[in-house]
């Protein structure tokens, strides 16, 4: 079955090339054979062996991923396929249950408090370097540091059983104080991107649109913005 | 007389009545005195009798030419846009007569036609409907900042139409100028839906409430909308009388109370009333008593402490609600007051329970009084159990939606749900033609049992949450179940797959799925083959969406035709490379192919795959409010040429 476009690109070679990784890429190559590991640079098609869950009990699973978060469903972009008000719905609502479970009981006058977090979400993060996004829910963490954590271990670790997004990496990162490779980035509401960390836990997550973990390298001219503002303040 | 006819019978029949027929023979006008009916059937080819009654039958001759003004009057009584597509096919003064006389207009991608050429068609169109964004914009997949503006539909439409009356719009992104130019240049503006949109604030609600004097619906469902604060009820004037619906459930903020009572009493039409979260229960009893002829009420948060006092008055309102047909909203809704609901389930045909978060043996009694119920959504919490309740007591149930409780969709589920839930509606319900599911396994068995017992379903959308997940109990792939699906279920429209899936399971959708127009894969397939068995099998296709799949190129080009007979293609990290949309493009002029990617191109090599493909046609060609991230052909013809091989 010739197509009118062969004929008609004598240039083109018919010959496709699903290329291997141009530049020695950060992707690992676990693919299904003859379908998904033409990614190169960009990362490689989420396959069954990223979703260890498959198949087998929750509760095994728990007890086996001491430390580690392999890529669970919730933590794709836009998988399962639920709409945003419906997600955000359900992040307040288990954000209530665990003020509920803590000791405070939720006051009266708190309604209002938790209409705000009901705006926050999930929010994406994207790596550079890694094709497929991720999702964070903002309001299950608390401060800098449990977000670091969670999304060091989204994008760095992996288990015994599945490989990171990445692979490669196995020494642990330090995302938020300029000490690794990378760096962690946020956009806000006015479509700026700023280093996190530079403002209160609780500013930054009415003001964080989304998150992306950046090339150090590629983040100089924030840094120099972090400086500027860090001698502002001393002054 | 309806169905299928040969022209000699029609001319046999007609014997004795008022025929008229054109030369041209593409549509006969068959008008008989008794009892009043018309009929218009279109060209000859499709043969579908449509009948209209009539109260003012003319007197019409047998001439060859009709006067404009009596199709004019029978153009009255034609409403389907498909029968008046036909009409204006005629001939020329046929399509004159029709595109000025046609008052309700939908466009369902605002890309495929422009603004300008839809206003000049159709002066008098009292109603229009767009929509935006594709699909999958819901999820997340499309970046902000796509596209799907609002502003240049309401601009062309306030200076050619006027006398536009009500505008629906669908994941589109609306500003306050938008909604400003609305109420500053539509005179008897009257209803304004939007869904999915995002873009504007409260302030942009308060202009339409304040200018738009004759308003009978304000429905905002599922907006993203920046809540600065209530105030924007307060501006409806003391002389709005004429308001039928309202529905402002996705805003955040609180609304005066006094100002929500004073609109109400001033309503007598109002029949559908959406309060937000923010409406407490004890608000919600004085609202009720202020409008007992409501047919649909979204209730507010259903959880305050009330007094005993407190409850026997709502459930004294709630039971003065006769004509009540529909009811959601329900959040956080606390066990103990689910009781003040039995009053109304009689007569409910719908019930949305997605947002209350309440166990199945709370559910159970009220279920079991809802025997009308044709439209139920509900949350997974109702388990395998209450589903079984659900199969013996509404037995009227046309369409059933059950979401997923927890946010991490199953890490802290300890939910019984299974695929059985689903078999017992599918046993119990024999108007069953709708269904959303999502669950956390499933069994071929049971999509079998499903298709067999229901092969009246149109819309089939199974949602298994962990991608990949195979039949739990043979650990095979899903393909036989949704095999059967298709197989037996002969009017399938819609169908959304999942599990594990190989390229056999695409096989038998292409050779079955006949009728299937709109079809959404994620996490699926092998190869190339399941793009090519879709593309080349699905004949009635219309709206393809697909994301994490590993195929691309080659099926997509040897298959390129087809997607000038569909609305759209959705593709998303997937393997199509840019050499391939770079090849598609060019060939295909009645095409857009959008490669939606957020890492710049003018340095990727061919063979590099692209993270978002969107391909629709279009009439209006490339569009010119593109972002950085979208590239088309036309927008970037210096990295045009693809060097790509393909075998």
């Amino acid at each position: 079955m010739i197509s009118e476009l062969e004929m008609g690109k004598a240039e083109s070679e018919l010959e496709l090339g699903l290329g291997l990784s141009l530049g020695g890429g950060t992707a690992a190559k676990i693919g299904k054979p003859g379908g998904g590991g033409a990614w190169g640079e960009r990362g490689r098609l989420l396959t069954a062996k990223d979703f260890p869950s498959v198949g087998s009990k929750r509760a095994a699973d728990s007890a086996s991923h001491a430390g580690a978060s392999p890529p669970r469903s919730s933590q794709v972009v836009g998988w399962p396929p639920i709409g945003s008000h419906r997600m955000n719905s359900l992040a307040a609502k288990s954000a209530r249950e665990e003020e509920e479970a803590g000791k405070k009981k939720v006051k009266d006058d708190e309604p209002k408090d938790v209409n705000k977090k009901v705006q926050v979400g999930f929010i994406k993060v994207n790596m550079d370097g890694v094709a497929i996004g991720r999702k964070v829910d903002l309001n299950a963490h608390s401060s800098y540091e449990n977000l670091a954590q969670t999304l060091e271990d989204m994008f760095f670790r992996g288990n015994p059983g599945t490989i990171g997004l990445t692979g490669q990496f196995t020494k642990p990162l330090r995302l938020l104080d300029g000490s690794s490779e990378f760096v962690l980035t946020y956009e806000d509401k006015e479509g700026d991107w700023m280093l996190v960390g530079d403002v209160p836990w609780r500013m930054f997550i009415t003001s964080v649109k989304r998150l992306r973990v950046m090339k150090t390298s590629e983040a100089n001219g924030l840094a120099a913005r972090h400086q500027e503002s860090n001698e502002r303040q001393r002054k | 007389i309806a169905g299928v006819l040969t022209w000699a019978t029609l001319l046999k029949v007609s014997h004795g009545h008022c025929l008229l027929c054109f030369s041209c023979l593409v549509t006969l006008v068959f008008v008989s005195p008794l009892p009043q009916f018309i009929y218009i059937i279109p060209k000859p080819s499709s043969f579908r009798l449509r009948s209209l009654t009539s109260n003012h039958i003319s007197n019409l001759s047998m001439d060859l030419r009709l006067p404009s003004k009596v199709l004019e009057h029978i153009l009255s009584f034609v409403d389907s846009n498909e029968d008046r597509n036909s009409v204006s096919l005629v001939c020329k003064s046929w399509f004159e007569t029709e595109r000025r006389t046609r008052k309700r207009v939908f466009v369902r991608n605002c890309y495929a036609v422009t603004p300008e050429a839809v206003a000049r068609r159709f002066p008098e169109t009292r109603s229009l409907t767009l929509k935006g964004k594709p699909h999958f914009a819901d999820y997340n997949l499309v970046p902000d900042g796509w596209g799907g503006y609002a502003w240049p539909w309401i601009e062309a439409m306030a200076a050619k139409c006027p006398s536009l009356e009500e505008l629906r719009l669908k994941r589109m992104v609306v500003t306050d100028e938008c909604l400003e130019k609305i109420a500053a240049s539509f005179k008897d503006f009257k209803v304004l839906v939007l869904t999915s949109c995002e873009g504007f604030s409260t302030d942009g609600l308060a202009a339409i409430a304040v200018a738009c004097r004759n308003l009978r619906e304000l429905e905002l469902r599922e907006c993203i909308v920046e809540d600065i604060g209530g105030d924007w009820l307060s501006y409806f004037p003391e002389t709005l009388t004429s308001l039928v619906s309202l529905d402002f459930s996705c805003l955040d903020s609180e609304v005066k109370l006094s100002d929500l009572e004073r609109l109400l009493s001033r309503s007598p039409n109002l029949k559908s009333l959406k309060l937000n979260r923010a409406v407490s229960l004890d608000a919600l009893g004085s609202l009720l008593r202020l409008a007992p002829q409501l047919v649909e009420l979204g209730t507010g948060s259903f959880s305050d402490k009330l007094d005993q006092e407190a409850v026997a008055k709502l459930s004294q309102a709630f039971s003065e609600l006769k004509e009540l047909k529909s009811l959601s909203g329900l959040w956080d809704v606390l066990p103990e007051y689910i009781p003040l609901l039995y009053s109304v389930c009689p007569g409910l045909t719908s019930l949305n329970l997605s947002y209350a978060t309440v166990q199945m043996s709370d559910l159970v009694e009220l279920i079991t009084g809802c025997s009308n119920l044709q439209k139920l959504w509900v949350m997974d919490l109702i388990e395998d159990k209450g589903l079984e309740v659900v199969a013996s007591s509404c037995k009227e149930l046309r369409e059933l939606r059950v979401f997923p409780s927890g946010a991490e969709g199953l890490n802290d589920t300890n939910v019984a749900m299974t695929e059985q839930g689903l078999v017992s509606v599918s046993e119990g319900c024999p108007n069953l033609e709708s269904v959303l599911y999502f669950c956390v396994q499933f069994t071929n068995a049971a999509m079998v049992t499903i298709a067999r017992n229901r092969p009246n379903l149109t819309c089939f959308r199974l949602c298994v949450m962990e991608p990949f997940a195979p039949d739990h109990k043979t650990q095979q792939p899903l393909d036989e179940g949704f095999k059967a699906i298709v197989e037996r279920c002969k009017d399938l429209q819609r169908l959304s797959v999942s599990g594990l899936l190989t390229d056999k399971a695409f096989e038998y959708i292409g050779t079955h799925g006949k009728k299937l127009r709109m079809l959404s894969i994620a996490f699926a397939g092998d190869s190339d083959l399941m793009l090519h068995h879709l593309l080349s099998g699905c004949e009635s296709l219309n709206k393809l969406e697909i994301r994490d799949c590993p195929f691309g190129d080659t099926a997509l080009l040897e298959n390129a035709a087809k997607l000038e007979t569909m609305r759209s293609l959705w593709m998303s990290s997937c393997c199509v490379s840019f050499g391939a949309c770079k090849l598609l493009s060019p060939k295909m002029p009645k095409l857009n192919v959008e490669v939606i990617d957020e890492h710049p191109l003018e340095t990727r090599p061919d063979s590099s795959p692209v993270e978002r493909i969107y391909i629709y046609r279009t009439l209006a060609g490339p569009r010119l409010d593109m972002p950085e991230f979208v590239w088309t052909i036309q927008k970037n013809p210096e990295i045009g040429v693809s060097h790509l091989a393909i075998k």
